[in-house]
């Protein structure tokens, strides 16, 4: 029963991510095609001022872009679709190379923080729901609202500042000590700092929903009953309160995920990790047409994805939602 | 969030009022007013003050003075007044700020409304066009934008007001579809009044409050997105450095222990997206103190 669920839900949101994917790429190839850059530029990079103009009209020619957009747009889209999705200038490599060798650092960093972040939001939540206006639960919250102000990449100078170079505890950056050696421990003491600092950067959300969903379960009949059995507090919040409330911080998690990847741009950016969103950066910074469309498509699939297994989640975790 | 939560969260002891345990709702409101209050005075006053100095006037002379008398916030490494800078990456930061969340509100109340008033497949068109907005990171977007229009202006304000009328879109559209079955709506389409009168003369004006609520909450947000961009160097151009330019540009410096030139510009702009916040916020909990939370950004 449910498995159907979940398998119908995978297929209506592919039917509509297919089309949706299409239309991001096809609004970015006409941004490109309204802006004043040029790809040419990009072929040629400095050797523009000395070409002669015969060779370049020729090279425009080869290239395809003296076609109509709509031409240029369906040549991309056979290439990606077969595999192709051109060659990066600031990497001097196919993107999906690029991509192929960036995309785990991403997701270890990616993947870290989202569950530093939703493990010290479980258990902030609950303390703070549990004793509310008790002075952890001020605390929390007061610096939960704090931080929702607090840009990420302030965040992460602070940390370098703090924790590399006022007590040199971690690394400022990178993903190794250059020598090679070291192996796991190496890379986890240089993933500590940034994903530490990714999970803060999404924290006061997902504990201001969690603690605000407990404070409702936790007021409701079933959890009065369980407290009037005699049931000791800690099965009460966690067996009979927490339940009801994972639901919507589930949710939660799923739409802060397009959140997740900006942090992520600015942790890798800080931190300089060398991962596809510190990639997207430097494509951003020189114009690097191919990688900019992959990477931005690649953020949306991504986006898209996170959000199904979110809601497959709560299909998972809640029987009542398969009834409907 | 429904009202259940808020009522079930006031009959706990201690409640569930977020801040306001710790300070009183006054004193808060009349910080961040304060904070605002100097900050814009300072943005408009002081490069008025300095207006016969060149604020870019590199002097090797005075090259990263920590602050004191002739420099209040020190100077940087080219010499230059810190304070006058960061006066100035103020502003420009706020006023970009303030048209893109205005720009954002504007297009985002139209898309709403008329989405909400039409119905049917205008509706459906209009919300999918907002969930597909949704669907690409705000802050990629703004970097592919900023990318191929490089170094000017209209791309950045483009590439934040493109990327948050989506949430003023949902509350203005919410707000309409619960206006549309108002007796007075009734009594004007009964009385004859076009589908236009209706949008213009009956259903905007009570959106607008939400949609002024919700420009303000859009102001941090706006703030924060320009700096963002502007760090990781595609932001403001050259000529025009923002807070983001100026934190950005100053990275190195702490490692020269010249804490000040990264702190004055980071604790300006901490000051004012919390200030705009806490403001916004109050005003929020004025105007629909039971259901704040959908409100939240």
């Amino acid at each position: 029963m449910r498995l159907r669920a979940l398998r119908r839900m995978a297929l209506v949101r592919l039917a509509v991510a297919v089309p949706l994917l299409l239309a991001v790429s096809a609004v970015v190839f006409l941004l490109g095609a309204a802006s004043p850059f040029d790809p040419i530029y990009q072929y040629y990079g400095t050797r523009i001022f000395t070409a002669a103009e015969a060779d370049v009209a020729r090279t425009r020619e080869a290239l395809g872009l003296d076609e109509p957009v709509w031409r240029q747009y369906l040549d991309w889209l056979h290439g990606a679709i077969t595999g192709d999705w051109g060659i990066s200038r600031t990497f001097g490599q196919p993107v999906a190379e690029v991509v192929a060798q960036r995309l785990p650092w991403t997701l270890l960093l990616a993947g870290a923080g989202l569950a530093l972040a939703v493990l010290i939001a479980l258990a902030l939540g609950i303390i703070t729901a549990w004793r509310p206006g008790g002075w952890v639960d001020r605390a929390v919250v007061a610096v939960a609202h704090s931080l929702e102000g607090l840009p990420t990449f302030l965040l992460g100078l602070g940390a370098i500042a703090a924790f590399a170079v006022a007590l040199p505890l971690l690394p400022a950056g990178g993903v190794s000590d250059g020598t090679g050696q070291g192996g796991v421990a190496a890379t986890l003491r240089h993933l500590a700092l940034p994903a530490l600092v990714l999970a803060v950067a999404q924290l006061p959300w997902l504990i201001l929903t969690l603690r605000q969903q407990l404070l409702v379960s936790l007021a409701d009949d079933h959890v009065t009953a369980a407290r009037a059995r005699g049931l000791p507090e800690r099965t009460v919040v966690l067996r009979h309160g927490l339940p009801v409330a994972l639901l919507p911080f589930v949710t939660t998690v799923g739409t802060r995920l397009p959140e997740l990847v900006t942090g992520v741009v600015l942790v890798e950016e800080v931190f300089s990790w060398p991962g596809v969103a510190e990639a997207m950066v430097k494509a951003g910074l020189s114009v690097d047409y191919p990688l900019l469309v992959a990477l931005t498509l690649l953020a949306t699939a991504a986006v898209l994805a996170g959000n199904l297994l979110a809601d497959m989640a709560v299909v998972l975790l809640d029987p009542r939602t398969v009834r409907r | 969030m429904t009202t259940d939560a808020w009522r079930a969260a006031g009959r706990r002891p201690g409640g569930a009022g977020g801040t306001g345990a710790m300070v009183p709702a006054k004193v808060r409101l009349g910080a961040a007013m304060g904070v605002l209050v100097t900050v814009v005075a300072a943005v408009i006053v002081l490069p008025m003050v300095a207006a016969d100095t060149d604020p870019g006037a590199v002097d090797y002379d005075t090259v990263l003075l920590p602050p004191g008398p002739g420099h209040l916030f020190g100077t940087d490494d080219g010499g230059r007044d810190v304070l006058i800078r960061v006066a100035l990456g103020a502003r420009v930061s706020l006023v970009v700020a303030v048209v893109c969340a205005l720009v954002a509100t504007v297009l985002g109340t139209l898309v709403g409304a008329v989405a909400g008033a039409a119905g049917g497949l205008v509706d459906a068109v209009a919300m999918r066009l907002v969930d597909g907005v949704n669907a690409v990171p705000h802050l990629l977007l703004g970097i592919l934008i900023v990318a191929l229009y490089r170094g000017s202006l209209l791309a950045v304000i483009a590439s934040i007001a493109l990327t948050h009328w989506t949430t003023v879109a949902r509350i203005a559209r919410a707000q309409v579809l619960s206006l549309r079955t108002r007796p007075y709506v009734d009594a004007a389409i009964s009385g004859g009044a076009s589908r236009w009168t209706v949008l213009t003369r009956h259903l905007l004006p009570a959106v607008l409050p939400q949609s002024a609520l919700a420009a303000t909450l859009l102001l941090p947000h706006a703030v924060w997105h320009e700096t963002a961009l502007s760090f990781l160097g595609l932001g403001m151009p050259p000529h025009l450095p923002s807070l983001g330019t100026m934190v950005s540009d100053s990275r190195d410096d702490v490692l020269l222990g010249a804490w000040w030139t990264i702190a004055a510009p980071a604790g300006v702009l901490v000051a004012v997206t919390l200030a705009v916040a806490g403001l916004a916020g109050w005003w929020r909990d004025r105007l629909v103190p039971r259901r704040r939370s959908e409100l939240v950004l």
